[in-house]
């Protein structure tokens, strides 16, 4: 489904800041894998899903969606096949436009826009439909700005949005994050609901490790900007916390730096 | 005294203006609210409206392919901008004010003198009069008036008025249609969230340059208008034109609500004839004199921008005196035992 091939991505290239953000990274998801991304600050997870997104361009190396190669396809045309949920719950919709009017320009993701209506009698159903799946009575506020909701309702509404349509790729780039514990765990289980009802092939990036080890079938480490650990499906299922420490440990000869990973 | 006309032919000569220079503000709104991008292209575009209209009905060109004409020259304008921003890469601000700059020569070129007068040559609004002349609605609503006892000073006609209220309507509901259609709502959403948007698969570099395009295309056919009411094209006519566009937009917004799409745009024109009003009231002051016309915008829309905060500021403030007065007694005592302190320091120092 998603394939990577020897991706390098260099900022500031020649100059004294020159960084290498992503270190030849191979990485291939099938269809239905859920990836958890973890790794501490500047290890790279963001620039890999902007590489992914279209919203950075590798140096080298190439990028593969369903077989077809998007490494230099723009941003709004990869969006097509790919869903994001971004970690500011206010990046995701529009707030001064209403529940309804946000949930109908991302039904148009897939399509080409037209001058037909955006919000009609069978959409505004159907986007009733889905909103009961949330379980947070967003169905009976159709016609309310999204600018209204909280977070936690907000950021489920960019989760419902960026998957409802069934994109080929859905990338979450620490989506509860910025929520409060209790919010954080009922957005962590609306993603695992959305992702096995419609059987999406995901890469979320946490700085959870509890999260990354309870959600998806393979989790991968980063550090510096290399993969420096991949867990299959069959590990995975044994793994805690202070095993992955460990491994951190085995692997790179010293702790981790981020304390925040190691808190939450 | 000479200056007091009859207050109900000014106030009618406001309405006729303001319903024209509406659809400017429609533009303006369009840009400045929607697109959430402070066009200043707005002075040049509306000045090519005219420059363009005048100069085809000079030259014998039908009246209404004339405007349709300046409508397209704007909506060219509005996405040279627009362009230039996206492509470009050039500030917002900073391409409107470059677009504006390139259309005063631009319009120039295409009036090749200063100005044009179309006095006695037959515009689209000459046909209105002429309609309703004949038709006799015009002696029809002012017998009306006569018989209200407004019979003093009547207007010359009613047929900018009517068509006019009709034209900007019709403009105002495609608007509101279009702002619903699926392209209106990515346009929304440019102005609103452009990350959100992009990630939904929307290009927002044409959009903008098409949110752009319609918006300088409102601006130029109300130029064109405004040339045709007035009898005259000036190269000078559009200096302020962005800032009486956004008077009428604010004033609009805060007098008639922005709950709804379809509810805002109907502000922007009621916004749009108060100003004009206002406007009118104040030049009827017998110090001030045409020339104070940009001054009073200026004022008007400061008023407009800081009076809704002071006004919000001085509700909190008694707001909270009147908390203050429901607290329990023995809070006051002590607030006052402060006070006290604090004025014998005063009084010490």
């Amino acid at each position: 489904m998603l394939q990577l091939n020897q991706i390098h991505k260099i900022f500031n290239e020649g100059s004294p800041d020159e960084k290498i953000a992503i270190d030849d990274i191979n990485l291939s998801l099938k269809a239905g894998d859920f990836v958890t991304v973890i790794g501490s600050n500047g290890a790279g997870k963001s620039t890999l899903m902007n590489i992914i997104s279209g919203g950075l361009f590798p140096d080298v190396g190439e990028v593969f969606i369903s077989g077809k190669n998007v490494t230099n396809m723009t941003e709004y045309k990869r969006s097509k096949m790919i869903g994001r949920v971004f970690q500011d719950p206010m990046a995701g919709t529009a707030p001064s436009m209403t529940i309804e009017e946000n949930l109908a320009m991302a039904y148009s993701r897939n399509k080409t826009r037209t001058l037909k209506r955006g919000v009609t009698h069978k959409r505004r159903d159907y986007f009733r439909e889905v909103l009961e799946t949330l379980h947070l009575g967003l169905e009976n506020r159709l016609s309310a700005k999204v600018g209204l909701l909280s977070g936690g309702e907000r950021q489920a509404l960019s989760l419902l949005m960026a998957t409802f349509t069934e994109p080929a790729i859905l990338l979450l780039d620490e989506h509860t994050a910025a929520l409060d514990p209790s919010r954080a765990e009922l957005i962590t289980n609306i993603t695992k609901e959305i992702v096995e009802r419609y059987k999406l092939t995901t890469l979320m990036v946490t700085h959870n490790m509890q999260q990354a080890i309870d959600l998806g079938n393979r989790l991968i480490m980063m550090d510096k900007g290399q993969i420096i650990l991949e867990v299959d499906e069959e590990q995975k299922q044994h793994l805690t916390i202070e095993g992955l420490l460990e491994e951190f440990k085995r692997i790179r000869g010293n702790q981790m730096v981020s304390d925040r990973a190691i808190l939450s | 005294m000479e200056r007091m006309i009859s207050l109900f032919t000014a106030i009618f000569g406001s309405f006729e203006a303001g319903i024209i220079y509406a659809i400017m503000a429609l533009g303006v709104y369009l840009s400045f609210r929607i697109l959430d991008f402070p066009d200043l292209t707005v002075d040049g575009s509306f000045v090519t409206g005219g420059a363009i209209a005048s100069v085809m009905i000079m030259g014998g060109v039908n009246p209404y392919v004339a405007t349709v004409a300046a409508l397209f020259a704007g909506f060219l304008a509005g996405c040279m901008t627009g362009l230039l921003h996206t492509f470009g890469k050039i500030n917002n601000l900073l391409s409107g004010i470059l677009m504006m700059i390139a259309l005063y020569s631009i319009n120039l070129r295409i009036m090749g003198r200063p100005n044009i007068s179309m006095l006695n040559t037959e515009t689209a609004f000459t046909k209105v009069e002429d309609l309703f002349e004949k038709t006799g609605i015009d002696t029809f609503l002012n017998n009306l008036l006569t018989a209200l006892g407004l019979g003093d000073s009547l207007p010359e006609t009613w047929g900018i008025l009517i068509m006019m209220i009709i034209v900007t309507f019709v403009i105002k509901i495609i608007t509101d249609w279009f702002l619903q259609t699926e392209i209106g709502l990515a346009i929304r959403a440019t102005g609103d969230n452009k990350r959100m948007i992009r990630s939904f698969s929307a290009n927002t570099n044409l959009l903008t340059i098409l949110g752009l395009g319609l918006s300088n295309a409102f601006v130029a056919f109300s130029g064109a208008l405004i040339a045709q009411q007035g009898g005259f094209a000036d190269v000078g006519m559009g200096i302020g034109m962005i800032v009486i566009g956004l008077a009428s937009v604010i004033i609009g917004e805060a007098l008639f609500g922005t709950k709804t799409i379809v509810r805002t745009t109907l502000a922007v024109i009621g916004g749009s004839i108060i100003y004009r009003i206002v406007v009118t009231m104040a030049l009827r002051i017998e110090f001030l004199d045409p020339g104070d016309m940009k001054l009073i915008t200026a004022i008007i829309v400061i008023i407009a921008l800081t009076m809704p905060k002071i006004l919000e500021r001085s509700r909190e403030k008694k707001r909270k005196a009147h908390r203050k007065a429901e607290r329990p007694v023995s809070f006051n005592v002590a607030a006052d035992e402060e006070g006290t302190k604090h004025a014998a320091i005063k009084s010490d120092s």
